[in-house]
């Protein structure tokens, strides 16, 4: 048998490496986890790799995973090998096209990282609940266990769906597989042609529609031949179980690598059996062969074919000993008898039993059961716990495992000591900052001793949810024997933290065996770090025998100008102590792998690097471990124990890492969470955070416009108020035209700054002695947090500023609280400052519709959520419905505020008699417009209520109470990014804004996917790269403005807050006001730029001046005569557009790469800058006479009132 | 006429340099300004510190970010096409090698903490004929005596000179304190030729915003004064070719550098401006005075009106200063 190349990868790589190299056309849509498979195709077909068939394949992004669907369709009716990647949602959205391809018995496959689908909250991570959502569309469906199955399997799928004519879901766990990074063996392009080419292949192409041979497909049938025809398919499912097992033997001749459909592993007598698919069945083969090894007559049936399920095989692959059967289904079907693999089991061993099966089918008792949704851990003790469930007389059936359920009762308990991994196995666990470089390292870490010894290895990585500051811990093994560990490290033998803050705040050590090495990195010398550890800390490091190693890596970093990324000093540490390797050897392999990731970024970063990794062992000194604790401090608490009850019990727990341990009674049913709890999740990830000085201040309250995590905040409150305020807290005297002569203060959150900057940059006031001296200038945060901490809460105890003494310019709707704060954005977020700007100016009565993406993910991505409440408990209530429906979700919302509006408007009329006619009338005559007629109204809505409690009589008295509310005026928001406005969610927000109704569109855009790594959307412009666009955009930006001014009676809206903030301000207040469909359509800067993000807002003014962005509203209001609906707020284009563009990385990584191209596009992109700004100032001549349109007035301005 | 001239260690036909700046970028202009008349390219400067910079920003922007958030390991395309490094700059080196006949000179740019030997070594691998290093340094922190200063010229000089066997010119600021030593020191340590001056960049003040703007504006003739005393000063006292650089425009300010002790003038606003064309002219023009005024040969005219043949040597020190004061005087009067 031939020997094959290794290579260390994951299985998103090594399927896509596959599918890419068999098929002819790729239809991608960036979903999580699958998009690195479109990404990988992308970019390989970007760089000219030819598939086996000697082409570069047709590579295409599409709209949506509907439209991906669709184009696999067609592409397959016309004869090419198709394939497409997706997971959760977008799997939902194939299902229509799955069906017809499958009825058309079409040989296709749609490989698909497994991911939970959302219900009561949406999850990333990874169960079988999409796969099983598809699993009657026709589609045969092989799952794929690990990395090397699923590379195999990928195989085995194109092969066999060409041979049955069955179209193939080929599936693997996301995450937990498609992103663990594996040793795996690498099939041949002989291995892939001797699989697939064949007669059937010929057959599948002489199958594809040609006007050369016409036929039809996609007929209409009617009752009489419908049903007979669609029963003609059964003799290829029939064939097909059989044919994907010759596969697996063919592939099983050539590499040495058997499946089965069914593969029992266990006891050859066993007498308690576990079914299950996915990854976890590795988990559970290895808890099985440990209990064998101990006498257990225990076995595993791995489902690998479950679509055509064949009973026949499933009860060959039992032993004939089973006793009883525990089936594990990793998704929940509420109200159904239970889950599908387990009904699937049931079904097919009843049926064999009527049959008249053999003995042991008779008395075979079944239970089925519930385990990781989401990603949640499964491991062997919780293999341990099903099977000896099997052992009680009666064993519990529709149980879950992995959680305690103290509601239902439901869950089996575990032991959670148990540890079955061999003793060879060298475990690691690492915890670092995402921009530390720690899993960057960890991932060439696996890839050195995957590639440079004959160890297995393994890496899994695990992320948090905030894009700022966040944590990443990375779990590594490498053994001699394969590995089946599909669960996160319990007990390391090498504990590494490249974060000395973590030592405070997590409990790390939790991870660590007895004896194991704890690699610190620590910004003190080695013999004062035992001093500075709390007692939890010491106490684990003593009571484990804990060989502790301290390193300054970031000192070390910092001199080898790598400031920040300490991967590279940490990771030869590990190599050094670990001894895997020999040092040497490690440290040269180190450098090539360094020489290979920076390469191309240049010899300078390659060479400070190097150097740095030189200097590694130098700095590392292992610190003797005193034999008593000595520390008389104990870690902080979590939260602040001014917290409410449900952040104490609930939260707290969860931003600790051990959300784990939370009962099912913890929980709401229905995914209702309480909003403000970002406020208690103190993260502190700042380096450095502003300093104010007074003095120089000139209140313009910039800094507070611009920060995206509404950490600065600005407060004009009396004098007196100071009373008390701690010492260092500062304040000057307001200069504001209104309120004048009150105290003025300008207050960081220190724990809650990112230390972005921008406040700073921002800042317009200089020390005319001294300008390099602002009002506002970063100080380290070490030197700050302590007195800053004592102002902030004093600061938050001011009273807030009466607002309807205050005007509407960007100054004073600063001083408002902003209802929107500490979000887990990332640091000089450009999406931020607007989401928090809309809550300044209508936070007490705003719905937000918010469609998937980043806004719903720092929105709405647990354990804390930003949007926050007013004095009076009222703020933005939030939902997140789907990415590509947030417009219909949001105009829902209208239509349900409007209808019960009108219901309560009309309970009003009828109850006049009991509440007096003067207020009733009062309250319906009431303007809505501004922040007076708001408070207004609820102060008479309040009168309302004291008169419904107190009057006796009348029917509708509790209906109206219940009611009142809905008669101050809501306002409706649909936000959310350019993927979605100008993609998936288009074809909805089109119809939405042609609806007429009174709904304001907030769209935050970045000009490409943000959320899921930067992929290109139609808002990517001409000239820049991104992936899915890996040569440079060659098409123009959608002019998504321009089409919904179209329709002539909805607001638009173009801004860049960076470039003029009275524009955005006057813009959102604008489309708010306007009683019909606004657009607003907003330039957020972003990390997938690829610059420095303090640098943001001159690159705004940039986009702006050099006509990249214009600035404008189109107002249908403005329909007088010589009036024009448009009015340009910006200038004609001024300076080469490279001015702007050449400032970040999307541009200029073109330049670098392909300068003609970059010089082509970017003089096409200038030309179109030209000749847009020219259409848009044609658009905004006053018209020479008065048009003859309708009058806005006479506009339905709101539908709901007209009805 | 015979308008050869020497320029580190080489003969040239004429003493039409084109000097450092962006022209190099584009081979098809070279090759025209050559085929007009150019006798010696020096390729823009290759920025160490910027390059080290650009490299740490491309680090910045496209790496930071990846591997910190579990649906977005990255946030770029993988290019494997893509380079920051001096490659660019040294493929350039191989292509204008490939195209013009005439040397091809290399240029590195950095302050005196440049990583000088290690680019000189790969510029001279690419094919280089000569090195021009250009020591951007501005002592601005007052802690470094003159000699410190100056001697550190000749230090990297030496390293440079220790590591490629290339010819290499020193190009000098005209911030020094005795720049006709220094430039027997540079001798003494190597240098194959000396340019006469850098331009440095000058800050302006933004009166409103409180800010610097550093700004570098195309050379005018007036500027070509200062490179006339120096050369004139310096011509003689030194073995090596001198070059003049900066504010020679036209055939006069050719004539005039020449005369006062280059052997060479580089030529860069004036092409900028000129173009392909401008080259011609020079050198028609050039040939057509000389010829006109009856000289045997442009060496016969090198260095003619320095310190050391001309005149008047006083009117090149300070009776000079004040009698150009007295008459500015009398203008104004």
């Amino acid at each position: 048998m031939q020997r094959r190349s290794t290579t260390t990868w994951d299985a998103n790589e090594a399927v896509a490496d596959v599918a890419y190299r068999l098929d002819e056309v790729i239809a991608i849509y960036p979903i999580t986890p699958a998009s690195p498979m479109g990404e990988h195709a992308d970019t390989w077909a970007a760089q000219g790799r030819a598939n086996l068939w000697g082409d570069v394949p047709q590579v295409v992004e599409m709209e949506s995973e509907g439209g991906a669907a669709g184009a696999v369709h067609g592409a397959l009716q016309a004869g090419a090998l198709t394939t497409t990647f997706t997971a959760s949602q977008g799997l939902l959205l194939m299902i229509p096209n799955m069906y017809k391809i499958a009825g058309e018995l079409t040989a296709a496959v749609i490989h698909v990282a497994a991911r939970t689908l959302a219900t009561h909250a949406l999850s990333i991570f990874g169960d079988h609940s999409d796969v099983y959502a598809a699993r009657q569309t026709g589609f045969a469906m092989l799952c794929s266990n690990s990395v090397q199955e699923a590379h195999d399997l990928a195989l085995v799928a194109h092969t066999a769906t060409l041979h049955s004519r069955i179209p193939f879901m080929h599936f693997f766990d996301g995450f937990r597989t498609s992103h663990e990074v594996a040793k795996t063996e690498r099939l041949t392009d002989e291995d892939l042609s001797a699989m697939v080419e064949g007669p059937q292949l010929a057959a599948h192409r002489e199958r594809g529609l040609s006007p050369d041979r016409p036929a039809l497909r996609g007929t209409a049938q009617n009752p009489d031949v419908f049903f007979q025809a669609r029963e003609a398919i059964n003799p290829f499912y029939d064939a097909c179980p059989e044919i994907v097992q010759q596969t697996m033997d063919r592939l099983a001749e050539r590499t040495g690598r058997a499946y089965h459909l069914f593969d029992y592993v266990g006891h050859p007598q066993a007498e308690r059996v576990i079914v299950m698919m996915g990854s976890g069945a590795e988990a559970a083969h290895e808890t099985v062969d440990w209990l064998v090894a101990r006498g257990e007559r225990v076995g595993l049936v791995k489902v690998r074919l479950y679509r055509p399920f064949s009973i026949s095989h499933l009860v060959q692959a039992l032993p004939s000993t089973t006793r009883s059967i525990a089936v594990l289904d990793r998704t929940k079907e509420p109200g159904a008898p239970g889950e599908p693999l387990y009904l699937d089991v049931v079904t097919a061993l009843q049926e064999m039993r009527v049959e008249g099966g053999a003995d042991w089918l008779q008395q075979v008792r079944m239970v089925g059961g519930r385990y990781g949704l989401s990603s949640k851990e499964f491991t062997p003790a919780m293999v341990k716990a099903v099977l000896d469930e099997l052992l009680v007389e009666r064993p519990r059936n529709h149980f879950t495992v992995g959680i305690t359920d103290d509601v239902g009762h439901r869950s089996l308990a575990w032991d959670r000591e148990l540890d079955i991994e061999h003793e060879d196995v060298v475990r690691a666990v690492f915890f670092g900052l995402g921009s530390d470089g720690t899993v960057g390292a960890n991932k060439n870490s696996i890839k050195i001793i995957g590639e440079h010894t004959d160890f297995h290895a393994q890496g899994y990585f695990v992320y948090d949810s905030k894009k700022s500051g966040a944590r990443t811990i990375s779990h590594l093994r490498f053994g001699p024997r394969p590995i089946q560990s599909t669960y996160l490290v319990g007990q390391a033998q090498f504990v590494a933290c490249h974060q000395w803050s973590f030592v405070d705040r997590y409990e790390m050590l939790d991870l660590a065996a007895p004896g194991s090495v704890f690699l610190l990195n620590a910004p003190f010398p080695a013999d004062q770090v035992w001093d500075r550890f709390p007692r939890e800390v010491q106490r684990a490091i003593v009571d484990k025998h804990l060989r502790l190693y301290v390193i300054d890596a970031t000192k070390v970093a910092r001199e080898g100008g790598m400031a920040g990324r300490t991967n590279t000093v940490m990771q030869t540490c590990f190599f050094a102590i670990s001894g895997v390797l020999p040092a040497d050897e490690a440290i040269g392999h180190i450098k090539s792998a360094i020489r290979k990731s920076y390469g191309k970024k240049g010899d300078a970063i390659v060479r400070m690097n190097e150097t740095v990794v030189d200097q590694a062992l130098e700095h590392l000194v292992a610190v003797p471990v005193p034999t008593q604790v000595s520390a008389t401090r104990s870690r902080p608490p979590m939260v602040s124990e001014k917290a409410p009850t449900f952040v104490q019990k609930v939260t707290a727990v969860m931003m600790a890492g051990h959300g784990d341990l939370l009962p099912v009674s913890a929980f709401t049913p229905d995914g209702t969470w309480p909003t403000a709890t970002a406020q208690w999740e103190k993260r502190a990830v700042a380096e450095e955070i502003p300093v104010w000085d007074p003095a120089v201040c000139i209140q313009c309250n910039k800094c507070a416009m611009v920060c995206p995590h509404a950490a600065i905040r600005a407060k004009v409150y009396a004098p007196e108020e100071l009373n008390g305020a701690p010492e260092g807290f500062s304040s000057a005297t307001w200069k504001g035209p209104a309120l004048k002569g009150q105290a003025y203060t300008i207050q960081v959150a220190p724990e809650d700054c990112t230390g972005c900057t921008l406040c700073s940059v921002v800042c317009p006031a200089k020390d005319k002695g001294n300008p390099r001296h602002k009002a506002l200038d970063m100080a380290p945060f070490l030197d700050r947090v302590e007195p800053e901490k004592a102002a902030w809460d004093f600061f938050l105890e001011l009273p807030e500023v009466d607002t309807l003494a205050l005007g509407n310019s960007v100054k004073d709707v600063q001083l408002r609280r902003p209802l929107f704060e500490f979000s887990g954005a990332c640091a000089g977020c450009g999406e931020t400052p607007y989401v928090k700007l809309l809550t300044q100016l209508f936070g007490d009565r705003l719905l937000i519709a918010n469609a998937t993406g980043c806004s719903s993910i720092y929105g709405g991505n647990l354990p804390t959520t930003p949007y926050a409440q007013d004095a009076n408990g009222r703020g933005p209530a939030w939902s997140n419905s789907l990415f590509e429906d947030n417009a219909e979700f949001g105009l829902g919302m209208r239509l349900a505020v409007d209808q019960l509006s009108l219901q309560a408007r009309s309970l009003l009329r009828t109850l006049a008699p009991q509440v007096g006619a003067e207020l009733v009338q009062a309250i319906l005559d009431a303007g809505d417009q501004t922040d007076a007629d708001i408070l207004a109204q609820r102060e008479r809505v309040a009168l309302l209520r004291q008169r419904l409690a107190a009057a006796t009589d009348g029917a509708h008295l509790d209906k109206l109470e219940r009611l009142a509310d809905y008669l101050v005026r809501k306002s409706v928001w649909l936000v959310g990014g350019d993927g979605w406005a100008y993609d998936i969610g288009y074809g909805g927000l089109d119809h939405v804004l042609a609806s007429g109704h009174d709904v304001n569109v907030l769209v935050m855009d970045t000009e490409v996917y943000s959320n899921t790594g930067g992929q290109a959307s139609k808002a990517t412009p001409i000239g820049a790269v991104a992936k899915f666009a890996a040569s440079g955009r060659e098409t123009a930006k959608k002019d998504l403005g321009l089409l919904a001014m179209a329709y002539g009676n909805v607001y638009v809206a173009h801004i860049a807050f960076g470039a003029r903030d009275t524009q955005t301000l006057k813009a959102l207040q604008e489309a708010e006001s306007w009683r019909g469909p606004s657009l607003v359509i907003a330039y957020s800067h972003c990390i997938a730029h690829g610059y420095d993000l303090s640098l943001a807002l001159d690159q705004q003014k940039r986009a702006v001046e050099t006509g990249y962005w214009p600035l404008f509203r189109y107002d249908p209001r403005h329909d007088g005569p010589g009036q024009a609906r448009m009015q340009l707020d910006s200038k004609p284009p001024k300076g080469p557009l490279s001015d702007f563009a050449y400032n970040e990385a999307r541009f200029k990584m073109l330049v670098k790469a392909d300068p003609a191209r970059a010089r082509m596009l970017m003089e096409k992109a200038e030309a179109q800058v030209h000749s847009r700004f020219a259409m848009y100032e044609e658009l905004a001549r006053p018209p020479a006479e008065s048009s003859d349109d309708a009058p806005a007035d006479d506009a339905p301005a709101d539908p709901a009132k007209n009805r | 006429m015979d308008l050869s001239t020497d320029f580190m260690g080489y003969t040239l036909e004429n003493p039409l340099v084109i000097g450092a700046s962006p022209l190099s970028d584009d081979v098809d202009a070279i090759r025209r300004m050559v085929d007009a008349g150019a006798a010696a390219v020096v390729m823009r400067s290759l920025f160490m510190e910027q390059l080290v910079r650009e490299q740490l920003a491309a680090h910045r922007d496209l790496d930071l970010h990846s591997d910190t958030y579990a649906e977005a390991l990255s946030f770029f395309p993988e290019r494997s096409d893509f380079s920051l490094g001096p490659e660019e700059y040294l493929e350039q080196v191989a292509r204008l090698k490939a195209t013009v006949g005439v040397p091809v000179i290399a240029s590195l740019n950095g302050t005196t903490q440049g990583d000088w030997t290690r680019y000189a070594g790969l510029m001279a691998q690419a094919g280089a004929d000569g090195l021009e290093l250009n020591i951007y340094y501005l002592p601005l922190d007052g802690d470094e005596s003159p000699d410190a200063v100056e001697q550190r010229l000749a230090d990297i000089l030496r390293q440079v000179k220790a590591q490629v066997d290339l010819p290499v010119a020193m190009k000098l600021t005209y911030f020094m304190s005795s720049p006709v030593f220094t430039a027997r020191r540079l001798e003494a340590a190597g240098a194959a030729s000396l340019v006469l001056f850098n331009r440095l960049f000058q800050p302006d003040i933004d009166i409103e915003a409180l800010e610097v703007h550093p700004s570098l504006q195309l050379s005018s003739p007036a500027i070509l004064k200062l490179r006339l005393l120096w050369l004139a000063a310096i011509y003689g006292k030194v073995g090596i070719p001198l070059a003049a650089s900066g504010g020679v425009h036209g055939v006069q300010d050719v004539i005039k550098a020449v005369m006062a002790g280059a052997s060479v003038v580089q030529l860069t606003s004036a092409l900028l401006q000129g173009g392909t064309e401008h080259m011609s002219t020079l050198r028609r023009e050039l040939e057509e005075w000389l010829v006109s005024h009856e000289y045997e040969s442009l060496r016969q005219m090198r260095g003619s009106m320095s310190l050391l043949h001309c005149p008047d040597p006083e009117a090149y020190e300070r009776a000079n200063y004040i009698r150009t004061l007295q008459t500015w005087k009398a203008l104004t009067r």
